[in-house]
C-alpha cells in the first residue's frame, strides 16, 4: 500500500507545491512552522480542497489527477481523518460517533454499533459508550475520534495536530496510546505536527515543508543530523550556516569566513553544536580557529544549562552552564568573545 | 450592574413608557369575563376561528420549513449575482405592510393575477380559500424563519460537515445528520417566530383570502369581527388566548431576545 501524491495549489497567502511517497509500514510526520501548508496539503490529500495541479494515488487507484479532471468526492475516499479538535459531533454520543462512518458506508445500524464497540474496547472508552463528546477528557476525545477515523476501515489514516488539543501532563500518555494504535494499523499513515518531539516520538520518518515548499525529508535522525534549513536547525537547537565551500573554510552568505575542517567546495551547509561553542571574557589565546567578538543578545537558562544567543559577524548560539555563565559575569547586553574549533564544523552539501 | 442615579425626568418618561405597554395589558386583563371564559370560547365562530388559524399556522410554518430552509442554504453557503438583492426581497415582508402584501398576493395570484389567470384556466381558485389564508401568513411570517436559519447556517462550525464527509457521508447524509442536529436551536426559535407571526396575521389575510366564517376567518379576524359586533366579550377571549400564546413564545426563546437574566 502507497500513498504517492503531488499537490499544487494556491490558498490565501500560501503557494503549496509539494510532492511524497508514503508506503504501508512507515509512520510519517509533516512537520513545519505555522502556515506552511501541512493541515492544507492533509486537506487536499483527503479531497476537501481541490487540488489546482497534480494528483493523488492510493495503493494505484486514482483519487484525483488535475491532468484528467477527475476527482473521486471526500466521501468516497478511504481515508480516516483525526482533526485538530476532534471534531466529534457534539449531539451524538460516543457510540454514535464512532458508528457514523460505518454506518455512512452502507453497514446496517445493528453492524456499525457492534464494530463501534468493538472499537471502543480496543481504545479503553467501553464505559463512555454513551457519553456526550462533551464529557470526555482531551485524551479520551482523542481515542474517540480515533476509534471514530479507524471503524470504516480506511486504508490511509491522515492525522492533524492530533496533541495540539491536550494540556502537558497528558500529552506523554497519550503520545504512548497514539504510539500504540498507529502500529496496529496497517494502512497508510501520516501525521501533521508542529512539534519535534512529537514528530520524533511517532512517525519514522520525517518530511518537512516550509512556505508550502518540501525542504527536506529522512529518518529523524538524519534530519536532525543534517539539518537543511533555518526551521530544522532552530527545532534541532543546532547553529546551521550556509555558504560556499573553500579548502578548509566556508564562505557565509553574509560574506564571512568560518574555518571548517571538512570543506572543499561546492555549496554547503555548515552545522556547529552549541555545546561546540565556548565563551570567553577577553579574547582567547590558543588553537581555535574561529573566534569573534559580539554581545550577548538573549541568555536562556534551563535545568544544567544556558544558552546563550550571540550577535556579532555571525549570529551563534553557545551552550554553557550556569556556573560559567557567572564566572564569565555574562548579562544580556555584555560583549562577549566566542570561539569553536574547525573541527567542529559538520559540513554536508546543500 | 452600578448601581445609577436616575435622573428624576428620565424616571418619568420611562414610567410613561412602561405604563404604555402595562395599561393595555391591565385593561384586556380587566375585562375579560373570567367566569364565562370557557362558554365564550366554545361558541362555533370562536372554536372556528381557533381551529383555522391553528390548521392555517402550522400549515404555514411547515410550508415554512419546506421552502425556507432550503433558501436559507442557499443564502448562507453559495455565492451569486443578485444574492443581496433576492435576499431583500424575501425579507421585505417583515417591514411591508401586510395589506400590501395581501394586495400583492391578489395580484399575482388572484383571478386575474400574473399567475392566477393561468390557474383559474386549469381550474385552481386561490383568492377567499383556506390556501389563500396558508399562503398569506407563509408570505408574512417566513422570512422570520429564513433569517433565523440563516444565521444558524452562519454560525455553525462547517469543519463538522467536513468531519462527516471524510466518514463516507454523502451531502444529503451530512445535512441530516450533522447539520440539521447542529442548527436545531435555529430551527426551531425560527420555526417558532415563523408560526407566531402565522398566527398573528391580520392585514395580508382579510384582503386576500376574505374573512368567510369556517373558511378564511382566523382568530385575529375573529377578535375583530367579534370586537365590531353587539356581544364583544367574545373578542376578549379570544384576545387572551393569544397573549397567553404570546406569552409562551416569549418564555421558549427569552433565552436567545432577553439574554440569560
Amino acid at each position: 500500500m502507497t500513498l504517492e501524491a503531488a499537490v499544487q495549489l494556491r490558498l490565501g497567502a500560501l503557494d503549496l507545491d509539494v510532492a511524497l511517497e508514503i508506503r504501508a509500514g512507515e509512520v510519517v510526520a509533516l512537520l513545519g512552522p505555522n502556515g506552511a501548508g501541512k493541515t492544507t496539503l492533509l486537506r487536499a490529500l483527503a479531497g476537501l480542497i481541490p487540488i489546482a495541479r497534480g494528483h493523488v494515488r492510493l495503493d494505484g487507484a486514482l483519487l484525483e489527477d488535475s491532468a484528467t479532471a477527475s476527482y473521486v468526492p471526500t466521501e468516497k475516499r478511504p481515508i480516516g481523518f483525526v482533526f485538530q479538535e476532534y471534531l466529534l459531533f457534539p449531539h451524538m454520543s460516543v457510540l454514535d460517533n464512532v458508528a457514523f462512518g460505518v454506518t455512512a458506508r452502507g453497514a446496517s445500524s445493528a453492524v456499525a454499533r457492534q464494530k463501534a464497540t468493538r472499537w471502543l474496547e480496543r481504545v479503553g472508552l467501553q464505559e463512555l459508550a454513551s457519553a456526550r463528546p462533551s464529557h470526555l477528557s482531551g485524551g479520551q476525545r482523542q481515542r474517540a475520534a480515533l476509534a471514530r477515523a479507524l471503524a470504516p476501515d480506511p486504508r490511509l489514516l491522515l492525522l492533524d495536530e492530533p496533541m495540539a488539543a491536550l494540556d502537558a501532563s497528558a500529552r506523554t500518555e497519550v503520545r504512548r496510546d497514539l504510539k500504540r494504535h498507529l502500529a496496529s494499523f496497517d494502512g497508510v499513515r501520516l501525521l501533521v505536527t508542529h512539534d519535534p518531539l512529537e514528530a520524533v516520538a511517532l512517525a519514522d520518518r520525517l518530511i518537512i515543508i516550509e512556505n508550502g515548499k518540501l525542504v527536506q525529508q529522512g529518518t529523524p535522525a538524519e534530519v536532525t543530523e543534517r539539518p537543511r534549513s533555518a526551521y530544522v536547525a532552530d527545532l534541532v537547537g543546532v547553529n546551521l550556516l550556509r555558504g560556499v565551500a573553500g579548502h578548509g573554510s566556508v564562505r557565509t552568505d553574509g560574506g564571512h569566513v568560518v574555518a571548517a575542517a571538512g570543506a572543499t567546495s561546492g555549496e554547503v551547509f555548515a552545522v556547529i553544536h552549541p555545546r561546540a561553542v565556548a565563551l570567553h571574557r577577553q579574547r582567547p589565546e590558543g588553537s581555535p580557529r574561529n573566534v569573534w567578538q559580539g554581545r550577548a543578545d538573549a541568555i536562556e537558562i534551563a535545568g544544567d544549562r544556558a544558552r546563550v544567543r550571540v550577535v556579532g559577524p555571525v549570529p551563534m548560539v553557545a551552550e554553557v552552564t550556569p556556573a560559567s555563565l557567572a564566572e564569565l559575569r555574562l548579562a544580556e547586553g555584555s560583549e562577549v568573545w566566542l570561539s569553536f574549533k574547525a573541527t567542529d564544523v559538520g559540513v554536508y552539501p546543500a | 450592574m452600578r448601581r445609577e442615579r436616575v435622573p428624576i425626568p428620565v424616571a418619568v418618561l420611562a414610567a410613561a413608557g412602561a405604563a404604555f405597554f402595562v395599561l393595555p395589558l391591565a385593561g384586556l386583563l380587566a375585562r375579560t369575563p373570567w367566569n364565562d371564559a370557557a362558554r365564550e370560547l366554545i361558541t362555533p365562530v370562536s372554536l372556528d376561528a381557533l381551529r383555522l388559524s391553528m390548521v392555517a399556522s402550522i400549515s404555514a410554518t411547515v410550508v415554512a420549513l419546506v421552502l425556507g430552509v432550503p433558501l436559507a442554504w442557499i443564502y448562507a453557503r453559495v455565492e451569486f449575482p443578485g444574492r443581496g438583492l433576492l435576499r431583500a426581497l424575501t425579507t421585505l415582508p417583515m417591514v411591508l405592510p401586510p395589506v400590501v402584501g395581501g394586495v400583492a398576493l391578489l395580484l399575482a395570484f388572484g383571478r386575474r393575477g400574473l399567475i392566477g389567470a393561468w390557474l383559474a384556466s386549469i381550474g385552481v381558485t386561490l383568492p377567499f380559500t383556506t390556501a389563500a389564508v396558508v399562503m398569506a401568513e407563509t408570505f408574512v411570517a417566513m422570512p422570520f424563519l429564513v433569517l433565523t436559519v440563516e444565521a444558524g447556517l452562519r454560525s455553525m462550525d462547517r469543519r463538522y460537515e467536513d468531519a462527516a464527509r471524510t466518514l463516507g457521508a454523502g451531502r444529503w447524509t451530512v445535512f441530516w445528520r450533522v447539520t440539521v442536529p447542529l442548527i436545531a436551536p435555529s430551527l426551531a426559535a425560527g420555526a417558532v417566530l415563523c408560526w407566531a407571526r402565522a398566527l398573528g396575521e391580520f392585514g395580508a389575510t382579510i384582503t386576500f383570502a376574505g374573512n368567510f366564517p369556517g373558511v378564511t376567518q382566523t382568530m385575529p379576524l375573529a377578535v375583530y369581527l367579534l370586537l365590531e359586533s353587539d356581544h364583544p366579550q367574545a373578542s376578549f377571549v379570544l384576545s387572551l388566548v393569544l397573549l397567553a400564546i404570546s406569552v409562551a413564545v416569549l418564555v421558549g426563546l427569552r433565552h436567545r431576545w432577553l439574554g440569560t437574566a
